[in-house]
């Protein structure tokens, strides 16, 4: 499985999302400067995080008119895998490739901790190796991550199971949002389950010695093959 | 005097003095450039004139040292052909004035220190002091501090692992902000800021030179007063820029096109182009007409001493200069050839065909003036040290005294601070903050690097010998306690007005006991930072040596399962390594409890404190150990509630204690150094003890872990002295900083 990974300028986890994909898992791993306006051969395209264009404006506004980023949607049309993960979320929101945009945090503050989420959805290219229902704990660590969507759409993406992950209480209750997400969402999928952007940071969760492996599956479910059932 | 158009120029703020030197090293008079030149390059801030007869009784020297002080960061070799980088630094003033801003340029100027010599960062502490949060301003300033902090290390993607913040009233007017740094680097892609190579280009890279920040090194060697709202002489830091920079540079050095390259921190091109040119031995002349500018109107003195941020100087070699600038533009970065290197020891400024300044580079570096200030012990010393023991009345409640010292500040959760930095990224992250020491692994190795800030101002208060060699020993202790060798130390050190001469008394005699403490513990110091006039309205900090030490963990074991403070499972033998003496002067308990800041701080004996590293981390090694908590600041008690607290699975603590023979509080809350609180499995107690009589030290079982509250019983008592259960201690201690701050309304 050979794993792209486009560098904005200001892209701060694409090191870290390497290290799994080729350290970790042994794939061949590219990146792909964000001047470039066409994809090396690949299989599967993340977007990582960071501070792409440094987030000024609003956090993925201007990286969403980066050359490289035409090749990404054409990528993802043709149902290839594309994860965005943290500032990659924010890029392809503003890409209008998923509903919704993301607002500041609750708090007006930065956020970085370890969050419980439950698996929503194990019909993805991503989830495919978790159990619906599952509790797992995933690092976030961002500023904007409180995702907002009308309720008539929140119904629409519920009703055709796109949403993936959500923040919920160490027991499972989906009361709780570290950022103020309405119903906790923090991960959601097209309806072929072949596109997917989150807030969590599964690379940070791919190592025993960094405190937890929850994340790890997610890229081994992309390395596996999977067929919508 | 006749030189009294000199009040009349901008940008100067050399003495009548002063200025007759410049007269006789120039043999001429020097023009407004020329004195903003010398202004900023024999300034406190940069040339260390009142305090470099002190610094040089620092040892330096040790056989892992590449680098000492005297570059932009101290190198360490780790072994592996791999080296480890680092440096503090402070950024106090401008953190006053502007506290975003200010404490976000202090981590770009200290991550460009790192990069600069070529190693990645790879992790960033800080050191902080405010006054009380019950004051708005206080909260304020630490609000904004912490969220500049922030901003730029979670957008430049290095972890920020906490360090230490202290609230003390002194600190109101004058709070600190001390930046830490750490990088790795293979040891050949060490560079280092020396120009050199005849005829080689002078290179200007980064952003473009603005008005902000000219005067920021006068600034910063000046008391603020009233009135001092001079937000321009703060710089504006862009970490998006930076970080392109640190890319673009790492890039540079791995193509070897480059000869050196320095960041323009204080005093901009100054003393970035100055400083290359004395470390090279030869001269530089630069055009100011090639210096990428963001308003045309900028004058050359100006452009000279403006500090914008996220700029740097760098020689090439010849030939290469389209190699250099295709790096800098493909990440959209400014690119100048702005100089060359000449061999006639001059720093020519032109502007075009205009001469604007030739200064030998000499009378700028060496024949800064030097200052032997006069030294004085204050008239309060003897005051301060005099503590009426028999005055201090023992607490009747030790339950509710414990939860007091717990819900200060100072000892409270530090949670709400860490929580907005971004402690993960780079995915090396062993030792999380708020634990100790934080750990950062080597990829690829089985390395790992252990840092700590420490520093303890009422000890350097009472005694500063004392308060500067215990800054040096429990940064050391809090090392040995994840199992980490120390390597070597930074030091930040932050005093009041240098003309003073108790402030010069207290500085001298705190780098004797930091010095000291290096010596005898083997501990070079490698880089380093002075900041003085800290004081607003004639108001002076006490006397604050913070040291920012990094040890070595070599073994695959001690990465895999770290060392940590928290109790891990019930049924386990707690054990105090180290003796406890009657030693209340300078403790927090003092302090929070009988509202008093007086006595004799506890001694330090060196070698009993090497003893205790060398049996903790030869434990740590053996994997004797289940936790480890350096056990100093608040004493022995409220260590044993940091346990408890921070176990990852609420285990508490049973403990039995003989009735000791001095005062129990003086016993519970007393501050003696050379102690760390261990715990075992019950089979291997035998073994540790072994290890410890072995080093002729002693240590006392003091219980058992058990169920999720701390109970203390004495001997021969029937009732415990003190039983609190461990869902009290967590309320006060997760919320003594959290709810000072309204907008608390995160969840776990």
């Amino acid at each position: 499985m050979r794993f792209g990974i486009v560098v904005f300028p200001g892209s701060n986890c694409d090191f870290d999302c390497r290290y799994v994909t080729a350290d970790v898992l042994g794939e061949p791993t590219s990146f792909i400067w964000h001047r470039e306006t066409k994809l090396p051969e690949i299989d599967v395209l993340i977007i990582p995080g960071g501070f792409s264009y440094g987030d000024y404006l609003r956090a993925g506004a201007i990286a969403r008119f980066s050359p490289i980023m035409d090749a990404v949607i054409d990528f993802a049309e043709k149902g290839n895998p594309v994860v965005g993960i943290c500032n990659g979320f924010q890029i392809l929101t503003e890409a209008g490739l998923l509903p919704g945009a993301l607002l500041q945090n609750n708090s007006t503050k930065f956020i970085c901790q370890w969050s419980s989420l439950r698996v929503e959805s194990n019909q993805t290219q991503f989830t495919h190796l978790y159990q619906t229902d599952e509790l797992i704990d995933l690092p976030i660590a961002h500023m904007d991550g409180n995702y907002y969507l009308e309720a008539d759409a929140v119904t629409e993406l519920e009703n055709n199971n796109q949403i993936v992950f959500r923040y919920v209480s160490k027991t499972g209750e989906t009361t709780v949002s570290a950022n103020g997400s309405p119903d906790g969402i923090t991960g959601l999928t097209t309806d072929d389950g072949r596109f997917t952007i989150m807030m969590p940071h599964p690379e940070r969760a791919s190592d025993a010695v960094l405190g937890g492996i929850d994340g790890i599956r997610l890229f081994k479910s992309l390395q596996s093959g999977w067929e919508k059932s | 005097m006749s030189d009294s158009h000199l009040e009349a120029i901008p940008y100067h703020t050399l003495t009548d003095e002063e200025y007759q030197k410049t007269k006789k090293l120039l043999n001429r008079a020097p023009n407004a450039t020329e004195l903003a030149i010398f202004s900023a390059m024999w300034s406190e801030h940069c040339s260390y004139k009142s305090s470099k007869q002190y610094l040089a009784r620092f040892p330096t020297k040790g056989k892992q040292v590449i680098h000492g002080p005297g570059e932009n960061a101290g190198v360490v070799d780790i072994g592996d052909d791999w080296v480890a980088v680092f440096k503090i630094e402070s950024h106090n003033h401008p953190s006053y004035i502007e506290p975003f801003q200010g404490a976000a340029t202090g981590v770009g100027g200290i991550l460009r220190d790192i990069f600069t010599m070529g190693a990645r960062p790879v992790a960033l502490l800080n050191s902080l002091r405010f006054g009380p949060l019950d004051i708005p301003k206080n909260r304020y300033l630490m609000e904004e501090v912490v969220a500049g902090i922030a901003a730029y290390g979670n957008c430049i993607g290095v972890p920020t692992l906490g360090g230490e913040i202290v609230f003390n009233e002194i600190y109101s007017k004058n709070p600190l902000v001390n930046v830490f740094c750490l990088g790795i680097a293979k040891k050949d892609e060490i560079v280092t800021a020396a120009a050199g190579g005849i005829g080689n280009p002078v290179i200007y890279v980064g952003s473009k030179t603005g008005r902000d920040g000219v005067h920021g090194a006068t600034m910063a060697s000046a008391e603020l007063n009233a009135e001092t709202e001079d937000r321009h002489t703060v710089q504006v830091g862009d970490p998006f820029t930076e970080k392109r920079l640190v890319e673009a540079c790492l890039e540079l050095i791995h193509s070897g096109t480059l000869v050196g390259i320095q960041d323009m921190g204080a005093a901009g091109l100054t003393s970035s182009a100055t400083e290359m040119a004395d470390r090279g031995d030869c001269g530089i002349e630069i055009d100011l007409a090639k210096v990428p500018l963001r308003d045309a109107s900028i004058t050359p003195e100006e452009i000279m001493i403006s500090e914008s941020q996220e700029r740097m100087l760098l020689v090439a070699k010849k030939g290469c200069e389209a190699e250099v600038a295709a790096i800098f533009e493909r990440w959209d970065l400014d690119v100048a050839e702005i100089g060359v290197v000449t061999d006639d020891h001059i720093f020519r400024v032109k502007k075009g065909d205009a001469l604007v300044a030739e200064i030998p580079v000499k009378a700028l570096t060496a024949e800064a003036p030097l200052y032997d200030r006069p030294v004085k012990e204050p008239a309060f010393q003897d005051l301060l040290l005099g503590l009426q023991e028999e005055a201090i009345a023992e607490p009747k409640s030790y339950s509710k005294t414990l939860l007091t010292i717990l819900g200060s500040p100072n000892f409270a959760s530090k949670k709400w601070v860490y929580q907005q930095y971004d402690h993960m990224i780079q995915n090396n992250t062993v030792i999380p903050p708020g634990q100790g020491a934080a750990m950062v692994r080597l990829k690829g190795t089985n390395k790992a690097l252990a840092m700590t800030t420490d520093g303890n101002s009422t000890y350097a208060l009472l005694h500063p010998y004392f308060g500067g060699a215990i800054a040096v020993a429990e940064a050391a202790r809090n090392l040995a306690c994840v199992g980490a060798k120390p390597i070597a130390l930074t030091n930040c050190l932050n005093f009041g007005n240098p003309e003073r001469p108790e402030t010069m008394w207290s500085l001298g005699l705190s780098v004797e006991g930091m010095s000291d403490a290096c010596e005898r513990l083997e501990i070079p110091v490698v880089s380093g930072n002075v900041s003085l006039y800290n004081e607003t309205l004639g108001m002076g900090i006490y006397p604050t040596p913070v040291v920012g030490m990094v040890g070595l963990v070599d073994s695959a074991a001690l990465i895999e399962t770290p060392l940590t403070p928290g109790f891990k499972a019930p049924g386990e033998k707690i054990v105090l390594i180290g003796d406890t003496r009657e030693e209340l002067g300078g403790t927090a308990y003092l302090k929070i409890i009988h509202a008093q800041e007086r006595g004799y701080p506890p001694n330090v004996d060196f070698e009993k404190e090497k003893s205790v590293h060398a049996v903790v981390i030869a434990a740590a090694e053996a994997g004797l150990l289940r936790s480890a908590q350096d056990c100093a600041e608040g004493g022995l008690l409220v260590v044993l509630a940091e346990c408890c607290l921070l176990s990852p699975s609420d285990v508490g603590a049973k403990l039995e204690i003989e009735a000791p023979s001095i005062r129990m509080d003086g016993f519970l809350f007393g501050e003696s150094q050379s102690r760390i609180v261990v715990s075992v499995k019950t089979e291997d107690l035998v073994q540790l003890e072994a290890l410890i009589a072995e080093k002729g030290l002693s240590s006392t079982v003091l219980g058992e872990t058990g169920e999720a509250s701390l109970v203390l019983s004495v001997k021969g008592r029937a009732r415990p002295l003190l039983s609190v259960s461990l869902e009290a201690m967590k309320d006060v201690y997760e919320n003594g900083i959290s709810s000072y701050f309204e907008d608390h309304t995160q969840n776990t």
